[in-house]
């Protein structure tokens, strides 16, 4: 890892000018920067350190909604009571991530800034090729060994799946990143590859995110995430689904539904063709399992991923219909 | 740019003062600087739980904690598990009873984890604590003394 300089940033406006500064990164809580500037991938002149600042760990849920500070973490908010009553897909998505210690240490605004990785990204000394780290230098996956590589979303300068879980489940249900007073939704913080697989936020340089917010929806209420994976625990999804139902008053037809996909797209990623075809109607197995294979339009694979264009449309099948049994 | 720079640590409550570079880990620091060898370097990049300790009371990996980041937090070792007599924690005995391990490099990382497990309420059952202990892997697969030991210290924690 090559050396650095460490500030420890006071406030956050203090954050926002030294994160400006080039070559500076943010530290929250290291699980991504740290380990990438291990591998070599990430080379920070300046470590700003923003875990000391206060006040920026708050998690308040009412009625309209949850409004969670960037330096909560993602323990304490998949452990919050109110999350998982009015959101449990979150709070699912966030136990279901990582490991135990992983988990107390990264935070929820770092959540969503660590990075769409591949195993490729992650080893420049034996495959310098990389659109993501060196643009232009061209992509070692394409035509490599890409069983976890992305079938959605892709580009012929990346295929690198977005790891998260979190960010799943937030984009289904409209969640807002904070960077201070401007507001993005999520559905828009997160960037295709296109041409520019390095850029994959839309943050810009002395931007700080102070927290995200996620309305208060019936649909968020009545959600779960299903993550299925090579192994049970401690492992990225193979396939994953955030669903949130909202039934009519008979209790049958669906009034809302959200649909988002993990561990098959460059990004997180709504399947709103598979919530339109489905509202309005009653909720019934074989209705929803075609409408379930909306959710991979477009898909694409490279050889070993394509069995992910089976498994998605099932794992979005059986998560609407776990959802829709649970009264 | 690459100076050192003094940094106070808290460590088992023993208050330490070293100089270290800024991209020197927590990990690096116990083991390097401060001779407290208990804390286990496995894979170094945030995959295997060797490196376990408590940060704040909550458990942490320090390959991928800056020793500057842990500045002003309480950290606890392996090395300040035990009573200052030398009795063993609860944790510490199950693991000796039920033989939960075979090289032993992996426990001092899945003893940290348990002890925090169980505080965390995450040890009410076999395929619990096989969740909440997945961060921490044993490569010589002791896996199910480890639950039957983290079962058994769970039982005596709560009695």
């Amino acid at each position: 890892m090559r050396d650095f300089s460490y500030l420890r940033a006071n406030s956050i406006d203090a954050a926002r000018q030294a994160a400006a500064l080039p070559g500076a990164m943010l530290l929250a809580g290291g699980t991504t920067l740290i380990d990438l500037a291990k591998c070599g991938v990430t080379e920070p002149e300046t470590v700003v350190d923003i875990t000391h600042l206060r006040g920026l760990d708050t998690i308040a849920v009412d009625d309209r909604g949850a409004m969670i500070g960037a330096l909560a973490r993602m323990s304490s908010v998949a452990d919050h009571a109110d999350i998982k009553s009015r959101f449990p897909a979150v709070s699912e998505a966030l136990w279901q991530a990582a490991s135990a210690q992983l988990r107390n240490m990264a935070t929820f605004g770092g959540n969503l800034m660590q990075r769409t990785r591949c195993p490729y990204f992650r080893d420049p000394a034996n495959f310098p090729a990389c659109n993501k780290r060196s643009p232009g230098s061209g992509c070692s996956a394409i035509g490599g060994v890409t069983r976890g590589h992305a079938v959605l979303g892709t580009s012929e300068a990346c295929i690198a799946t977005y790891p998260g879980d979190l960010a799943t489940a937030l984009v289904a249900f409209d969640a807002i990143v904070h960077l201070g007073d401007r507001q993005v939704a999520v559905d828009d913080f997160f960037l295709l590859p296109g041409a520019t697989p390095d850029r994959e936020h839309a943050i810009g340089p002395g931007e700080v995110i102070t927290a995200i917010s996620i309305p208060a929806s019936a649909a968020a209420r009545r959600s779960t995430y299903l993550k299925v994976r090579d192994r049970q625990s401690y492992e990225f999804a193979a396939a994953s689904a955030a669903v949130g139902i909202e039934f009519e008053a008979d209790g049958r037809t669906i009034r809302d539904l959200r649909v988002a996909l993990g561990g098959v797209a460059t990004r997180p990623w709504r399947a709103r063709a598979v919530e339109d075809a489905l509202k309005g109607k009653v909720l019934e197995p074989d209705a929803v399992r075609r409408a379930s294979l909306l959710a991979i339009e477009g898909a694409a694979d490279h050889g070993a991923n394509h069995y992910k264009i089976e498994l998605a449309p099932r794992v979005v099948a059986r998560a609407i219909l776990k959802v829709g049994e649970t009264a | 740019m690459t100076s050192k720079t003094p940094i106070h640590l808290t460590i088992n409550g023993h208050r330490h003062e070293l100089e270290v570079e800024p991209r020197v880990t927590l990990l690096d620091a116990l083991r390097d600087h401060l001779g407290l060898t208990g804390t286990k370097k496995g894979c170094d990049q945030g995959q295997c739980g060797a490196c376990t300790v408590h940060v704040d009371g909550q458990r942490v990996l320090a390959c991928l904690t800056l020793a500057a980041q842990a500045e002003g937090r309480a950290v606890t070792t392996i090395e300040g598990l035990a009573e200052s007599d030398g009795t063993l924690h609860a944790v510490q005995a199950a693991f000796l009873e039920q033989d939960a391990f075979q090289c032993g490099y992996c426990t001092p990382g899945q003893i940290m984890s348990a002890v925090a497990c169980i505080r965390e309420g995450r040890a009410g059952s076999d395929d619990e604590i096989r969740e909440y202990m997945a961060g921490n892997l044993c490569r010589c697969g002791a896996y199910p003394h480890i639950v039957a030991a983290v079962r058994q210290a769970a039982l005596e924690v709560a009695s």
